[in-house]
């Protein structure tokens, strides 16, 4: 494998497209005849639907049908299974019948000639209700009114409570996270079209092949006749890797009305209906020995869930194995309250779980005294407790050092508000970032072509991270050939079956079988030139050697093109199923995060004005695209730690703020003036041949702890309830009785 | 969207008449504001009287030295202005915090002026909103009222901010908003113009119906004096004012001879805080005075379970305006 292009940084192949418009996202599509679907959202969030007047709607301009549980096609509901491939995080059908479980929840569908009369006629649509007054508005009242249910990936080892009581220092604290809105660009749409029994669907999706076969068991026809195509994404952040009620809806109506139907989820019900990270609790109790080394972990979180589905947020599972303890303890359990289902959000259980487990680091190493570079130092596993395995790969000490060093860490004056710069305190904090690494199955395609180009099919997807540009450095790095010959389609179940795009497993998935498909079609195309017609006819097809777009055998080269136009073939190709991770070690990805905060006590203005970061993800396949995702993710657990926050009332369980003006991301200006990202690029052989183990979601993980942790060494005040928002960091404000 | 009826309008007599006083019908300036609302079903004009193409463009000092600013004037071209920039930092500095590019780029003074609370229960067509729907009651004075709800001007009825930042620099500098309308033209001071909440929350402003805006006309600026507008937010941009303060002073030496404030993203109107301005008159510059006057600005505010932080954050807004002014 000649190293010059897995590595390097080319620009995204279908960059060009993006920018000029030119690239197809879902409600791009339209197919002939195509009619607009409108959908009425519950503005109750508990409660029935008593009644619908749908005459004035009926008689608006273009309206050509209006569905509702009263009206809707009798349909299955998914098993939801990820290993069967029909995974839904919502099982619950649209229309299934009068109940409502959120506010937001589709009650009612418009299918009118236009957008415009869809929506007029929608707003004509008058919905009665029964509300019941009890609606769950947050987890607090969930765990009041009804307590909490156990969630899955536990784990417990020695005695954690007994190696507590009586530890030379301990802890005992409770962190939130507020729910948090993915808000992609691009909102959810789909565009459905049937002939016959056969559906196609057009769909901003993660995961075509998951949500092909969630249709397949919701409209009971075979798969095959089933095509999801998502050639384009305007990002997901995980709201996407599953399907939601809005794809049923507009297959659905497609099918009843005979026309494709496209769907467009509103801005506002992107906060309701198509997931959200959930709300969590979680509290931490840690202890060390006199020397500072940690004896007892317990990290119990709690997270809220739908009425329709327990949706476990995961927020130990990274607590599991980053430091070693020899009695510890993770327990997950949730609580259902009136929202839709919760669902995963880049580094789901991370994200949040490392904000309360860094943090509590944090405040351990305070309490023992101990510097928290140097804490940390002291306690990192060495190998992966939970599961007594070795990690593949781990270089988090030489990550959180390298760090450290270009951070200037060593130039932290300890003391509280210590070091000042104008009206600003500067604060100095870190946090240790964390992510498995995971390798799922994976088909793919190459055809070597007889024109000189190469072509590749996976039925996984690119959503704006540059999987089709790795795709293609792959081929180009095995068969010579520049990434302009190289064509790559993406996103369509009629291609081989690839991975949902999630869990940074894409590269380590996809990449492995799109090489084995071209060693696949290396080996056809020497088949066809020993053969008796062939260049190489006597020639054991073993000693012939491929590159640069040549068979050779002892210095005698053939282009492939003409291997293949001789015996006037248009294509060599190749297959290859590859298939997951193997269990003989824990594979993990490691990192640390050093973060510089400057507060303006006069105007009560938190900024975070610098950011280094080490990562250790393996091998770097596209240095760009790489950089890009870690950037980003630093990005996104700014906002994180500093403004994002879902806003519910907390009298009937409606989201407040649902709108891209209010629920307030990072803008520009936001940016750091300074992020510096060191990729530590060593290659996890263990884990595949390319040595990448996906590098997607780490960066967001422990950002929100560093800036915490930074806040407090800039303020004293430990922030322990995301986000950060200046009130809380404030003086004299005036108590104001809740009414 | 639900239909209504587009006329395009070429000059202001025909503005007006086309609008009649129907109070169904509205002028179309940049639309930043009004088709918005009309896209979330909260406004819905039958009528609606596109404004752009009257000659309402220009800026122009008249002989008094006021600045005569027309109603279809960008944000952008206002911000940019020279004159602007020179003698009103503050007007240009509120405008440039305001939105974002794109925003400025279509938004006029006239519809600055006349732009629409924040509120997210307003917004819903759903809450009780005393302001959308009169007599519903006001979903926010008990529920989320962090960010664009106000501390001063509020009422048991309504508790929305105005949201301008532009409007609060007019405030202090003063202003006077010429109109055109069924029954003529006249003149309204910029600190009538927006009206309290009261018990009449859905009366934003002094216009009668059908009533179009043509000049926002600037007092003279203050000789020597200097200016400036600072805005606290959560994020850098993009954001409207949790707290925000337009100020004017003059010194004479440490003396300071004139000061004009007024306060954003606290009120339920542009604030302008007189009160404060006459503790600062004739002071000697001191953090103590500023802190004063700025304790004076905020006397009497009514906190609300979210947003009582906007207090001391207005009180800041305001000390660190003048420090950085006077320094
Ligand atoms: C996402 C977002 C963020 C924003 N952030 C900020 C911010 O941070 N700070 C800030 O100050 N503003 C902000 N704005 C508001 C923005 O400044 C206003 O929307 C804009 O100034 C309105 O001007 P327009 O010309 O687009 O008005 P239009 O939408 O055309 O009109 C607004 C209203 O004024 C009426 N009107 C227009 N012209 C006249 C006239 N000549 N006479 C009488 N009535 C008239 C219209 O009928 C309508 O009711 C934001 C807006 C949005 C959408
Ligand atoms: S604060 Fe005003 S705008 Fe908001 S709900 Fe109350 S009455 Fe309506």
């Amino acid at each position: 494998m000649s190293d010059s292009i897995i590595g390097a940084g080319p620009k995204r192949i279908d960059g060009q497209r993006k920018v000029t418009g030119e690239a197809p996202y879902a409600a791009d599509h339209h197919p002939d005849n195509m009619a607009y679907g409108y959908g009425i959202f519950s503005t109750i969030a508990r409660g029935t639907v008593t009644g619908l007047e749908l005459d004035a709607a009926r008689q608006s301009p273009g309206v050509i049908d209006i569905f509702h549980h009263g009206h809707f096609p009798e349909l299955h509901r998914s098993p939801a299974s990820m290993p069967q491939g029909n995974k839904v995080e919502e099982t619950r059908l649209p229309f299934e019948d009068n109940h409502v479980h959120y506010e937001g929840q589709f009650v009612a569908l418009v299918v009118a000639d236009t957008f415009e009369n869809a929506r007029a006629a929608a707003r004509k649509v008058v919905v009665s209700y029964q509300a019941d007054d009890n609606a769950i508005a947050n987890l607090d009242q969930g765990v009041k009114a009804h307590g909490t249910k156990k969630g899955g990936d536990n784990h417990e080892r020695g005695d954690a409570a007994g190696s507590f009581d009586g530890a030379a220092h301990s802890i005992d604290v409770t962190y939130t996270t507020p729910v948090e809105t993915h808000n992609p660009m691009e909102m959810h749409a789909s565009v459905a079209s049937w002939e016959g029994d056969r559906l196609t669907i057009y769909e901003s999706s993660q995961g075509v092949v998951q949500q092909r076969g969630a249709l397949s068991k919701i409209f009971g026809i075979p798969q095959e006749h089933i095509r999801v195509e998502s050639p384009f994404i305007g990002s997901g952040f995980g709201s996407k890797l599953w399907m939601w009620p809005h794809a049923v809806a507009a297959s659905a109506a497609a099918r009843e009305t005979g026309r494709p139907v496209q769907l467009v989820v509103p801005r506002e019900q992107m906060f309701t209906t198509t997931g959200h990270r959930p709300e969590t609790r979680q509290r931490m109790r840690l202890a060390t020995d006199d020397s500072g080394r940690l004896v007892s972990l317990r990290h119990e979180s709690i997270n809220t869930t739908s009425f329709t589905d327990q949706y476990v947020e995961t927020c130990g599972s990274v607590t599991k194995s980053l430091y070693s303890c020899p009695n510890l303890l993770v327990s997950h359990e949730t609580t259902q309250v009136n929202r839709g289902t919760p669902t995963s959000m880049r580094a789901p259980g991370a994200a949040p779980g490392l904000f309360a487990l860094e943090s509590a680091i944090d405040e351990m190493a305070h309490e023992a005294g101990v510097d928290p570079l140097e804490f940390r130092l002291n306690n990192y596993a060495d190998r992966d407790e939970s599961q007594d395995l070795d990690f593949s790969s781990n270089h988090i000490r030489e990550a959180t050092q390298k760090a450290a060093e270009q951070f200037g860490w060593h130039d932290r004056n300890p003391e509280i508000g210590s070091m000042r710069e104008g009206h600003e305190i500067i604060g100095y904090g870190m946090a240790a970032c964390n992510w498995e690494a995971i390798k799922r199955e994976c088909e793919a395609r190459v055809s070597l072509r007889a024109d000189g180009t190469a072509h590749v099919t996976c039925a996984t997807q690119d959503i704006g991270t540059g999987t089709y540009t790795i795709v293609a450095q792959t081929v180009s790095d095995i068969t010579g050939l520049p990434l302009e010959k190289i064509t790559v389609r993406l996103g369509d179940t009629s291609y081989p079956a690839g991975p949902v795009s999630g869990g940074s497993w894409t590269t380590a998935t996809t990449l492995p079988a799109v090489a084995a498909a071209t060693r696949e079609a290396i080996e056809e195309l020497k088949g066809y030139a020993t053969s008796k017609k062939g260049d190489f006819a006597d020639v054991d097809s073993d000693s012939l050697t491929f590159e640069n777009g040549q068979l050779t055998h002892d210095g005698q080269g053939v282009d492939y093109v003409d291997v293949l136009k001789g015996q006037r073939l248009a294509s060599a190709d190749g297959h290859a199923h590859t298939q997951g991770a193997d269990d003989r070690y824990s594979y993990r990805s490691f990192g640390a995060h050093f973060v510089e905060v400057r507060w303006d006590p006069g105007i009560s203005n938190l900024r975070v004005s610098r950011v280094v970061s080490a990562i250790d993800v393996g091998r770097v396949i596209n240095s760009m695209t790489a950089r890009n995702q870690v950037e980003g993710a630093i990005v996104m657990g700014l906002g994180m730690a500093h403004f994002e926050a879902t806003d519910y009332d907390a009298r009937n369980a409606r989201p407040v703020n649902n709108n891209y003006a209010e629920y307030v991301v990072p803008v520009h200006a936001d940016q750091p003036p300074e992020v510096d990202v060191i990729l530590l690029d060593y290659p996890d052989l263990e884990f595949n041949e390319f040595g990448a183990r996906g590098i997607g979601e780490i960066g967001i993980t422990g950002m929100a702890a560093a800036v915490a942790n930074a806040v407090y060494h800039a303020t004293g005040k430990r922030i322990r309830d995301l986000p950060i928002f200046k009130e809380k960091l404030m003086e004299n404000v005036p108590e104001v009785q809740s009414a | 969207m639900r239909e209504f009826n587009y006329a395009r309008a070429d000059s202001t007599r025909q503005a007006v008449s086309t609008h009649g006083r129907n109070d169904q019908a509205a002028y179309l300036a940049g639309g930043t504001t009004l088709l918005d609302l009309v896209k979330i079903d909260i406004m819905r004009p039958e009528q609606v009287v596109d404004i752009n193409r009257l000659d309402l463009g220009g800026i122009e000092t008249l002989d008094d030295g006021r600045v005569r600013i027309g109603a279809l004037v960008t944000n952008t071209a206002l911000a940019r202005d020279e004159r602007i920039q020179r003698d009103y930092a503050v007007l240009s500095e509120a405008l440039l915090s305001g939105a974002t590019t794109q925003l400025r780029n279509k938004a006029t003074t006239a519809g600055n002026v006349m732009q629409r609370v924040r509120c997210p229960y307003f917004r819903d067509g759903v809450s009780s909103c005393n302001k959308r729907e009169p007599g519903s009651g006001c979903a926010a004075i008990e529920g989320h009222n962090r960010s664009v709800h106000a501390v001063l001007g509020t009422s048991e009825h309504c508790i929305a901010t105005h949201p301008s930042d532009m409007c609060v620099a007019m405030a202090a500098i003063g202003a006077t908003i010429t109109v055109e309308g069924p029954d003529g033209r006249r003149e309204i001071d910029f600190l009538d113009f927006h009206l309290l909440p009261n018990d009449t929350p859905e009366r934003e402003h002094n216009l009668k119906p059908g009533e179009l805006i043509t000049h926002v006309t600037l007092a003279a600026p203050l000789e020597n004096s200097r200016s400036g507008y600072l805005k606290l937010r959560d994020r850098a941009s993009y954001q409207f004012a949790l707290a925000s303060s337009a100020v004017i002073v003059t010194l004479d030496g440490d003396t300071i001879v004139e000061a004009r404030v007024a306060l954003g993203g606290v009120g339920t109107k542009p604030w302008r805080a007189f009160d404060a301005e006459k503790a600062l008159k004739g002071q000697q510059i001191s953090e103590a005075t500023f802190k004063r006057a700025a304790e004076i600005a905020l006397q009497g505010a009514t906190p609300y379970a979210h947003n009582a932080f906007k207090i001391p954050l207005g009180q800041q807004a305001i000390v660190r305006n003048l420090t950085t002014l006077t320094a």
